[in-house]
């Protein structure tokens, strides 16, 4: 560190992760993405770019899909934050999950996460997307192995899925 | 190399009057900070000179979209997603929400704010080409009052703006009086989403008695500032759409504009497209009087 700049003192930051009221002390200008790895072990988000580009590191915040490396911590202050790990309990994880598989739709797994929470944030807005609305609503998440093909497809089947159910 | 968080502060007043306040202490320069997406970039790679931020993205005022019977009313810290979600934005200012469409994928568009998008004063920004067309005015203010300014006349140059520094944008209006016009948005990238435009087009214009009226053309990406084309727009008013005038109309263009060739595109391919751009949009205000 530059010896000249004053040190920032850290802060309490309260939020909800995960449904979990949770307690952090950090920089309020550190990244959400870098309290949620580091602070609070949620590994599930990745880091892809670190600058908004590669949707990596999506979580929801207040139900928005957000980059949370673009997120400074005193701005999640009292947010309600959902992460990939938090989804394990939600109506369309199960169809995701299944669907994804079965097509191919997760190969290196960095960008799968992001996908997922992307995925999630179009179907509760969206119940039957067209092509259109999935080549949208993942838009801004890169997947440097898939194709995308095999992703699309995955997230139409599981909305085919979940309706028919 | 990357931002120490230790040596950044942010703070959070909570409301305008007290942002305002803080922002005309001495000494000053705090910098505004709402969705990040523009400043939490440069933090990330050590590239923010500023290391005092003040969080406007929790201030109700500035976060809310008012209709009146001549005007709207945005608040500068409106996201892309409220802009496309917002009925009348999109019924009477498509140029705006197709803009917001653009930019960046949706969860960018869920933290990217017109007030950031203008203050950030990228001459690559979408949605400014769509302001100059539809006139639109900004109210600046701070604990010295607020002021008035056309958008036209915010962007001195390359990223400077009239903003002093106690100064913040409140809102972005713009007149109800376009919806009878033909409109025409259109955004060359590298690809759709997450791409910085190499160009970008907003086109507004009418038709009466086979001529052109009232023609607005602005450009993105091809000038030090988004900008209108004002020589261009005068060689077509009055105007029929005919071939000879599509020739004169892109020699006009390119005289008009002065793009550089930067990482995104070269000169000579944005001057190629700046006047393609143009002449498909009188292409389809002609085919539109024809289908009218």
């Amino acid at each position: 560190m530059n010896p000249s700049q004053p040190v920032i003192a850290k802060c309490e930051i309260l939020l909800t992760v995960n449904g979990e009221a949770k307690k952090v002390l950090a920089h309020p200008m550190e990244r959400l993405l870098d309290v949620l790895r580091n602070d609070l072990k949620l590994t599930g988000t990745k880091e892809g770019c670190g600058e908004g580009e590669c949707g990596s590191c999506s979580v929801l915040l207040d139900g928005m899909l957000v980059n949370s490396c673009l997120v400074p911590a005193a701005q999640a202050s009292g947010a309600q934050i959902v992460t990939i790990e938090g989804m394990s309990a939600h109506a369309l994880m199960a169809p995701l999950q299944e669907a994804f598989l079965e097509c191919g739709g997760a190969q290196c797994g960095i960008c799968t996460p992001g996908m997922i929470l992307a995925a999630v944030h179009l179907l509760e807005k969206k119940a039957e997307p067209a092509i259109a609305d999935i080549r949208e609503g993942l838009a801004g998440n890169l997947c440097r192995c898939t194709g995308y093909m095999q992703i699309f497809e995955a997230v139409a089947k599981a909305a085919r899925r979940r309706l028919t159910k | 190399m990357r931002a120490d968080p230790a040596e950044y502060k942010l703070v959070s007043p909570g409301n305008l009057h007290a942002v305002l306040s803080l922002m005309a202490g001495k000494p000053a320069q705090w910098l505004p900070i709402a969705g990040g997406t523009d400043l939490m970039v440069l933090y990330s790679a050590g590239k923010l000179p500023n290391r005092k931020l003040i969080n406007i993205w929790n201030i109700p005022e500035l976060r809310k979209i008012e209709v009146f019977p001549d005007s709207i009313r945005i608040g500068a810290a409106c996201t892309y997603t409220s802009l496309r979600s917002h009925e009348i934005i999109s019924r009477e200012f498509p140029l705006l929400a197709t803009a917001a469409s653009w930019t960046g994928g949706i969860a960018n568009q869920n933290r990217g704010t017109l007030g950031g998008n203008i203050a950030n004063a990228s001459p690559a920004a979408d949605s400014l080409p769509a302001l100059l067309v539809y006139d639109a005015e900004l109210t600046l203010i701070s604990v010295r009052g607020e002021r008035r300014v056309a958008y036209r006349n915010f962007h001195a140059g390359y990223k400077q703006t009239a903003l002093a520094v106690d100064e913040l944008i409140r809102d972005i209006s713009m007149p109800r009086r376009f919806s009878g016009y033909f409109s025409h948005a259109r955004k060359v990238g590298a690809r759709n989403a997450q791409a910085i435009s190499k160009v970008c087009l907003a086109a507004l214009g009418r038709i009466a008695n086979g001529a052109m009226r009232d023609v607005r053309l602005a450009l993105g990406s091809v000038a030090p500032v988004p900008f209108r084309l004002n020589e261009t727009e005068h060689i077509l008013t009055g105007k029929q759409i005919v071939p000879a005038l599509i020739e004169t109309v892109k020699k006009s263009v390119a005289q008009e504009i002065s793009p550089i060739d930067d990482i995104r595109s070269t000169a000579r391919y944005r001057a190629a497209v700046a006047g393609n751009l143009v002449a498909e949009f009188l292409e389809k205000l002609s085919a539109e009087r024809a289908n009218a």
